[in-house]
């Protein structure tokens, strides 16, 4: 049982949880009380001091934003205006801060206290949509039955996405994109990579092409499918943001598809030519299983860069999504709106951590270079 | 006729003054059923000679004449085990030993390519392994999935490239068993390729020395005259080995000195140092 669970935590990656484990099992105590400490306890510690150190200066950020004001409103409107601000910055009682009103809000680095509350409301927000939603469609569901039997099309929910939907949306984005990224690079770089004087022919494209900015990518993206796309029902926004994560996070498989492909052991090319292997044979017995480990390098790659540049695609393409909602935000100015942005992005980060990590779990299950996991 | 002829074969790598002629004017002849060791130092064009029989290279001027026939590439009828075991690791020891049947026995079904396969894993002993991939096999037990795939391809002759180079003394000997056994068994054509005397005085018909590149060539052969089955553990107590074995080494030495004394030998002048003696007092530093 213990080993099935220590297992199955260094399969997913969470190889810090096995001196937790076996202290529970009263295993070595010691020796596994200081590996937990050092496993778990350090980057607990670790957080904290972040929390603390962003608390410190989100108050000091506060502080001097807040001074200037007063100051201001010293220079321009005397002492009692300066006192009417100060209080209102800086309420004494819980009526006085109740009282406060929006104009004496300070926008500027939010506390870690304020990004709690933002998410609390942003839970309460989604629960609310979500519970709307289901009303909705109980509603309409007599209806919408009727339609699909006259062959129409349903009528949808077109209220307010909630947060949870913009995560959806983006994961929908990223994963389009993904297999758009999948379907170009792994077979070019195959290709290429089976072929000398392609691989020198495209190369040039290749490095000028690598480094391109994801902004510039969609611009272009937006070029092409402006034209390419006039069908008024298809989502433009979401077909350019997409393609765009695609072309920006292909870089990293293509390249190293390539590199898999062309350094192949030139021992396992012996056995190929010592056992006369035909060409196919040569490709997809002996070719391709010796690169799927560095195709799936290049994989890994390519799920970590489309989820970064996602944001700032969907920021600019307007697209609905986890960009859009955080330039939303941004525009609102709010304390409010910026303590939202600070949980969309702590979302953000985690839903890339957990991405890499599915994509580290599938590397490790194609590579037989490695160790088996377990043993 | 022989089966395997080589004539006056070299090759060489490189173009210009980085050019270094490897093998020069190599004349080999193997009979059919054979077994013929090559014995030489490491770096004297041994892995060169097997890629010219086995068609991976072609020589620069020469023949290797195979049934009379000139090589021009790789053919199943050579099975070659090689060096560092080329075994390809995302299968398993069954999908490697498969891959060679089904090129060899194209025309069997299925179940009896499985049969065949499953036989030569046995000759190697590894029939309770056969499911296993090559990360899980010991460095000896991967060299015996190389020879099985060797022997798969019923290939005529079987070409050794130092194939227990890598391995540690005891696995070797066992292998060393293992391959005679099954050379005695199957009859095939051998060439092993080897820069140890005594594993080819043990498995051979024939001894041939490989001179020390650049421009390395055959040697005078030495027989083998040692009656079959050998037994590896009286071979101390037997005269005609230790002559054999002795008569070999001497050659090898012989021709070691004259590659080193060959080349201008440039004279260190030694330092002229004289050791301290240590018991001897000293003055001491303050």
């Amino acid at each position: 049982m213990k080993d099935f669970i220590i297992n199955a935590f260094r399969f997913i990656e969470f190889g810090f949880m096995e001196p937790l484990v076996r202290l529970i099992n009263g295993e070595e105590p010691k020796k596994n009380l200081i590996l937990t400490l050092k496993k778990i306890g350090l980057p607990i510690l670790t957080m904290l001091l972040f929390v603390f150190l962003w608390e410190i200066g989100a108050k000091s950020l506060y502080d001097t934003e807040a001074d200037r004001r007063i100051e201001k409103a010293r220079s321009e409107r005397g002492d009692e205006a300066a006192e009417e601000i100060r209080q209102c910055l800086y309420p004494d009682t819980e009526d006085a801060r109740l009282k406060g009103s929006d104009d004496c809000q300070v926008a500027t680095l939010p506390a870690p206290a304020q990004v709690w509350d933002a998410y609390k409301m942003l839970k309460k927000d989604w629960e609310e949509i979500a519970d709307k939603k289901a009303a909705f469609y109980q509603k309409v569901s007599k209806t919408n039955a009727k339609r699909v039997a006259q062959g129409k099309a349903e009528i949808t929910y077109t209220g307010r996405p909630s947060f949870i939907d913009q995560i959806k949306t983006s994961l929908k984005t990223v994963g389009m994109g993904f297999l758009l990224a999948l379907c170009i690079a792994v077979p070019f770089g195959i290709i290429t990579g089976l072929s000398e004087t392609l691989r020198s022919s495209t190369n040039w494209l290749i490095q000028i092409f690598k480094p391109v900015s994801p902004v510039v990518w969609l611009l272009l993206v937006s070029m092409i499918v402006k034209t390419v796309i006039t069908d008024p029902d298809l989502d433009k926004a979401f077909v350019t943001s997409f393609i765009s994560v695609g072309l920006c996070a292909m870089w990293a498989t293509l390249v190293n598809t390539r590199l898999g492909v062309s350094s192949v052991d030139p021992d396992y090319m012996n056995v190929a030519s010592v056992l006369k292997l035909n060409v196919g044979k040569k490709i997809f017995k002996v070719i391709l299983p010796a690169s799927i480990p560095l195709i799936f390098t290049g994989l890994r790659i390519t799920v970590s860069v489309s989820w970064m540049v996602l944001i700032a695609i969907e920021l600019l393409a307007q697209s609905p999504g986890l960009g859009s909602f955080v330039w939303e935000e941004f525009q609102n100015g709010a304390t409010e709106s910026n303590a939202k942005i600070i949980v969309a992005m702590f979302v953000i980060g985690i839903i890339g951590f957990l991405l890499d990590l599915i994509a580290i779990i599938l590397q490790k299950l194609v590579s037989f270079s490695k160790e088996p996991v377990g043993s | 006729m022989a089966y395997l002829e080589l004539r006056n074969v070299c090759k060489g790598y490189g173009s210009g003054s980085d050019r270094t002629e490897v093998l020069k004017d190599i004349n080999l002849t193997i009979e059919e059923g054979e077994f013929i060791a090559i014995v030489g130092f490491t770096g004297s064009g041994k892995t060169t000679l097997v890629s010219l029989i086995n068609g991976l290279t072609q020589p620069d001027s020469g023949e290797v004449l195979l049934n009379g026939e000139p090589v021009v590439g790789p053919g199943l009828d050579r099975g070659v085990v090689f060096q560092n075991y080329s075994i390809l690791p995302w299968l398993t020891v069954l999908g490697n030993v498969m891959l060679a049947v089904k090129q060899a026995h194209s025309k069997l079904g299925n179940s009896a390519r499985k049969e065949l396969a499953m036989k030569y894993i046995k000759m190697v002993t590894l029939d309770s392994a056969c499911d296993k991939r090559p990360k899980e096999l010991s460095g000896g037990m991967r060299q015996r999935v190389s020879v099985a795939r060797a022997l798969a391809m019923n290939p005529r002759i079987l070409l050794l490239d130092e194939p227990l180079g890598a391995l540690d003394a005891l696995t070797r000997g066992n292998l060393q068993d293992e391959i005679g056994s099954i050379w005695s068994a199957e009859k095939t054509t051998c060439l092993l390729i080897t820069n140890d005397v005594d594993e080819g005085i043990y498995l051979a018909d024939k001894i041939i020395p490989l001179k020390p590149g650049p421009n390395a060539t055959l040697g005078p052969e030495f027989k083998v005259s040692l009656p079959r089955p050998r037994d590896k553990k009286g071979f101390n107590s037997n005269d005609d080995f230790k002559k054999l074995r002795n008569e070999v080494n001497k050659y090898l030495i012989e021709i070691a000195e004259q590659r080193d004394s060959g080349g201008e030998v440039e004279e260190i002048v030694l330092p002229t140092i004289r050791p301290a003696d240590l018991n001897k007092k000293r003055l001491s530093f303050r």
